[in-house]
């Protein structure tokens, strides 16, 4: 489960590397991302595309029984970039009770060190991603 | 030693014939010494999850964008990373990339600017040479850097300004964004990020042709007549030897400054890298709402 504190982590795990090792910690992200469950692979209508993305993604959230945030995601493997994205977002957002996930860092996406690996252009998707999680907590959990 | 080009008879008919070569050409011809294949994309990870074998990795953003100034790197950026890539000058380069080569046009347009003689394009780039089964693999080729030279970039020839787009009313415009941007009905491509324009519309008296226009199912580039068709019929080139093309920041631009330049040969086409996010922001720009080109605007 996601706390605050994997999000400090995370960052200071990018602080301490070089722009190439940047690159391959967000590509190893990348194929970590969780399939589609079967219930929205088969039923791509439910997922909500993120315009802000170069690349086509996808995202779903609920909330579950507990009140815990839950994220899935659906982008093609030829866009590794944003699948990353969507990854590290999943590690510290996915699992978060609710009113932490809309209170989330809204920063978080600009204190990766990703700025000169990746580029604030393209960075500026991951905060399109983050922004689309949080409009549709706030729709779901009414608060 | 220049490498011999590929003599198809599709590009034979090109104003230009060196200037694209063909998935199998690069296919025989991986591991000749003076070749270098330079993959250009969009997603900045693509390289890594499987590349052309031989292929290095140069990026738009992170190595030929200047670091602070909205401009290009300048003569002894652009030798740091020729020199890190193991480029000499007289090496012939192909590139090729993701999304149809947008970037990998972005890049050549870019190398041009620096006048590096020989440099091509693969026709149908990255996802026509994944389609047709052809290896790739994930080793990054270990390279001797070189020391390549420093040449300050001209920007006169084959680059615009917006001073230039003012004073070229009335000559040719082509802008190769969607439809619905030159409309005026949004800023930004669909399903691309609003990079900054607080106006849409088009630059008035410019030609909307979207970029893919020039491009076959498979990505590569129409034939001749087929380039012929869109270009000096369809958006009255005919004739003309100045034209200027525009998109959002340059990229899909570039695409179609490759097609007028070599493969029709136009003489003078400047690619307006300013594009819409200047344009569309600048105060006191004319702008033209519609699908039509519109006059020329009176200025002030």
């Amino acid at each position: 489960m996601a706390t605050l504190e994997t999000a400090e982590a995370l960052i200071k795990d990018f602080e301490i590397l070089r722009d190439s090792e940047r690159l391959d910690l967000l590509l190893e992200f990348s194929e970590a991302l969780p399939e589609l469950p079967k219930r929205y692979a088969d039923h791509p209508e439910l997922l909500e595309r993120v315009e802000e993305c170069q690349s086509p993604i996808f995202l779903f959230v609920e909330i579950d029984e507990e009140g815990l945030t839950r994220l899935f995601f659906s982008a093609p493997p030829e866009s590794p970039t944003t699948r990353g994205f969507a990854s590290l977002l999943f590690s510290v957002i996915d699992g978060l009770p609710v009113k932490e996930a809309l209170e989330f860092d809204q920063d978080f996406p600009f204190k990766l060190s990703l700025s000169t690996a990746v580029s604030l252009l393209r960075l500026r998707g991951m905060l399109g991603i983050l922004s689309r999680i949080k409009r549709q907590l706030r729709e779901k959990s009414e608060l | 030693m220049p490498i011999d080009i590929d003599n198809s008879s599709k590009f034979a008919e090109y104003a230009d014939p060196r200037a694209l070569v063909s998935t199998e050409w690069l296919a025989k011809n991986l591991g000749v010494g003076s070749l270098v294949v330079l993959e250009s994309d969009e997603d900045v990870l693509l390289y890594q999850t499987g590349h052309i074998p031989t292929a290095r990795k140069i990026d738009w953003h992170t190595d030929l964008n200047d670091k602070e100034t909205r401009d290009y790197i300048d003569g002894q950026g652009f030798a740091d990373v020729m020199s890190r890539l193991g480029i000499k000058r007289e090496d012939t380069i192909v590139l090729y990339g993701d999304k149809s080569n947008w970037w990998a046009a972005y890049a050549l347009w870019v190398f041009k600017l620096f006048g590096h003689e020989d440099v091509r394009l693969l026709d149908g780039g990255r996802d026509k040479w994944i389609s047709e089964g052809r290896e790739l693999t994930k080793d990054v080729p270990s390279v001797a850097s070189t020391s390549y030279p420093v040449i300050e970039r001209d920007d006169s020839k084959l680059r615009a300004f917006r001073d230039d787009v003012f004073t070229h009313f009335g000559k040719p415009m082509i802008d190769v964004r969607s439809p619905e941007e030159y409309a005026g009905e949004r800023l930004t491509a669909p399903g691309y990020a609003d990079e900054g324009a607080t106006r849409a519309g088009h630059i008035p008296t410019a030609a909307s042709v979207p970029w893919s226009k020039a491009c076959n199912e498979d990505q590569s580039f129409k034939d001749r007549a087929g380039l012929e068709d869109v270009y000096l019929k369809g958006a009255s080139l005919e004739g003309h030897s100045d034209v200027i093309a525009y998109c959002r920041i340059g990229e899909r631009s570039s695409h179609t400054w490759f097609v007028l330049k070599y493969l029709l040969g136009i003489e003078k086409v400047r690619n307006y890298d300013g594009s819409w996010s200047e344009w569309g922001s600048l105060v006191k720009a004319p702008i033209t709402l519609g699908t039509e080109p519109g006059p020329v605007p009176v200025l002030a």
